[in-house]
């Protein structure tokens, strides 16, 4: 272990010992959920279950109560499918990429950033299944032996690279984040009182007691599911940007598709963090783990997505017109002058100029703003989803065919039936888990606790350690030399990634 | 005769692993840790290999690998070739470019799942298996060195529990050691 740089801003504000971070994870668990809670939770599964009722209702009836038609024949079911896996994009690239990238700021959002991440696919992933109108066949996706001759799935298909792509993701994010869980399940497991939330916590905890061998191959298996991760965040979204990109649909078949949809997905995944995040804090009252400057970071990432996103618009706007196919230029003619012409207008303004207002400083800490930014950042990668979908194909190569695309209650109620159950989810997850990861940031509190960093923790810098309150004296990394820690120090200051010591034993 | 095992805790990480060092070095074995988080540095001098688990990984993700092409040489090229818009469709090799993300997203699961789930054996954490970690405070705040007075029987209990005591400890016990799993 050893000092972070004093120019840093700390991790975690005032003075924490290791227990006061057990008691402010645990406390919402253990204590009554405020009356918000209920509020928000009852609200959020009324919407979630009117959700499922239309579900039924389009099963029961078929796709016809949709309003696609012969020449728009995807249209709100994609474009809700793209924009919940992008979502769910944000989760996993905080808690792989940036393990990879040893940025500890990570630790204080990668729980709830991941538990967002897979109710967000859950969510994508109903898209697909139901779109098929016939959910009991949903297993002909699978290449399983059949009697309908030889018949199998097509593995040229970016349809079916999509089945395995999200089967793929959704299943190892959820490992990753189960097995940060363990450790802190055992935590609330040693605390609970009553004989219930003993024993099912027992069983979440998968009976977890931090022997030196087990936290050995924790830090190894979190390392190489981050690496094995970290390809798979930027490949789901790919080959989702596949489905359009393979296809020879104009505005659509454009190489860059896979870039600027990964760099999209980023982008509003961290603009939900931030929405769900900024509640999170104020409610459970984890300001001092959650503060301005995570906000800060995830602006910027907010930031930099954004400017991709916005030059990914610019270049296909200059392609189409460049590469002189006069279908490929009235594609983006009409979507910008066309009937559609807000929707694409809205994209733009949401997408390309919000995230450059986050160059101020004093905006991107502003947590008010932020919160705004993020929801405006949100409907317009909703937007921009509609504007690719809906606008490239509603006016084809004959004109007798053009047509316009009106959604039906059907179409609507299963969209913000899924935000209810997104969110019945995740208030779900923020009552009975664990919301901050305990254990990683117990090991970094005497790194980049504030108390830490200007020598006012009680203990810290004195020969005698306060008994009972988790403190010593200031520690140099055993294993290093004392020129190894200089080394270090300095080779923090260079770079932005500081290296991380919980992750691994380097 | 059953087996007794000193519990000797510790409120930081720091002193814990300083107090290893020292212990190991007047011939004490120790025989567990038990910590809240992963105390850095606490493996080579406890003696606590290297963990083999990238290995494994290494191992689920090659056989991944060689199902998903084993499968699609199978479904795609020999039972039942389909010609799609004229792709070629009668050798892997020339398909195969259609087949890569599939080859690599297969390779991924395996190698997570296949890793996450020996993990969880090896560690012996599986839903249900009962926790033996001596005081809940070992998830909390404490550190708890688990020494077994089998390992350490050319010391005598006394000159045991003296060279502990000198290292900064919160809390001592001896009890007769139950093995929990």
């Amino acid at each position: 272990m050893h000092k972070e740089a004093a120019i840093r801003e700390p991790l975690i504000l005032g003075h924490k010992t290791y227990s006061d971070i057990t008691e402010d994870v645990c406390r919402s668990i253990e204590g009554k959920a405020p009356r918000a809670w209920y509020i928000m939770f009852g609200v959020a599964l009324l919407v979630g279950l009117y959700g499922i009722g239309c579900i039924l209702y389009l099963l029961g009836t078929g796709i016809g109560t949709w309003g696609l038609n012969k020449t728009v024949e995807w249209a709100w079911d994609i474009t809700n499918f793209v924009w919940w896996v992008g979502i769910g994009h944000a989760g996993t690239l905080i808690s792989a990429v940036l393990l990879l990238f040893r940025q500890r700021w990570r630790m204080a959002i990668n729980r709830s950033a991941e538990a967002m991440t897979i109710f967000a696919v859950f969510m994508a992933g109903l898209f697909p299944l139901i779109h098929m109108g016939r959910l009991w066949v949903g297993y002909w996706v699978l290449p399983i032996p059949n009697q309908f001759g030889s018949l199998w799935v097509n593995f040229n298909s970016p349809l079916l690279w999509d089945v395995f792509a999200i089967t793929t993701y959704l299943t190892v994010s959820v490992v990753f984040w189960y097995i940060g869980l363990i450790p802190d399940f055992a935590t609330i497991r040693d605390r609970a009182k009553g004989a219930l939330s003993k024993k099912m916590y027992g069983i979440l905890s998968f009976g977890w007691s931090g022997r030196a061998k087990h936290w050995n191959r924790f830090e190894i298996v979190s390392l190489v599911l981050a690496g094995l991760a970290t390809p798979l965040v930027f490949s789901v979204h790919s080959i989702v940007s596949f489905d359009f990109a393979t296809s020879v649909i104009p505005g659509w078949h454009t190489t860059i598709f896979p870039p600027y949809f990964v760099a999209g997905a980023v982008f509003s995944g961290f603009a939900m963090v931030q929405t769900l995040l900024l509640v999170l804090r104020k409610g459970m009252k984890l300001e001092a783990y959650i503060h301005t400057k995570h906000i800060e970071y995830m602006n910027i990432v907010i930031m930099v997505t954004g400017s991709i996103v916005g030059v990914a618009y610019l270049t296909e706007l200059f392609i189409s017109w460049y590469s002189g196919v006069e279908y490929e230029s009235y594609a983006f003619i009409n979507r910008a002058t066309g009937p559609y012409w807000w929707a694409y207008a809205s994209m733009m303004t949401c997408n390309v100029i919000s995230p450059q207002l986050m160059w101020f400083r004093k905006l991107r800490r502003s947590l008010l703003f932020t919160f705004f930014i993020s929801i405006v950042v949100n409907i317009g990668m909703w937007f921009e989803r509609f504007v690719i979908i809906v606008t490239s194909i509603h006016r084809d190569y004959l004109p007798s065919s053009w047509s316009m695309f009106y959604p039906t209650w059907t179409d609507i109620g299963i969209f913000i039936g899924t935000l209810g159950i997104f969110f019945a989810f995740y208030l779900a997850f923020a009552r009975y888990f664990p919301v901050l990861a305990i254990a990683e940031l117990k090991t970094i509190v005497k790194i980049s606790g504030e108390s830490y960093k200007d020598d006012t923790a009680p203990g810290f810098g004195g020969d005698h350690p306060v008994v009972g309150s988790g403190e010593a004296s200031p520690k140099i990394d055993p294993e290093q030399k004392p020129e190894d820690t200089i080394k270090k120090e300095t080779k923090n200051k260079d770079t932005d990634a500081n290296s991380d010591s919980s992750d691994k034993g380097e | 005769m059953a087996d007794r095992v000193i519990y000797a805790t510790y409120d930081d990480d720091h002193t814990l692993l300083e107090g290893a060092k020292k212990l190991v070095a007047q011939g004490v074995h120790i025989t567990d840790v038990f910590s809240p988080f992963p105390i850095h540095g606490i493996d080579p001098v406890i003696g606590v290999k290297h963990t083999r688990l990238g290995i494994v990984a290494m191992m689920f993700a090659v056989t991944g690998l060689m199902l998903a092409v084993v499968g699609f040489r199978y479904f795609m090229i020999a039972d039942w070739p389909m010609n799609i818009g004229g792709k070629p469709s009668f050798s892997l090799l020339e398909n195969f470019p259609a087949f890569v993300p599939i080859t690599f997203e297969f390779t991924v699961l395996f190698a997570a799942h296949g890793m996450a789930i020996t993990y969880l054996i090896r560690n012996k954490t599986l839903p249900g298996m009962p926790a033996d970690n001596p005081y809940p405070r070992n998830t909390d705040d404490r550190f708890t060195m688990e020494i077994r007075l089998s390992d350490n029987a050319e010391m005598s209990t006394d000159d045991l529990h003296k060279k502990i005591k000198a290292t900064g400890i919160v809390e001592l016990e001896e009890k007769d050691y139950v093995k929990i799993k």
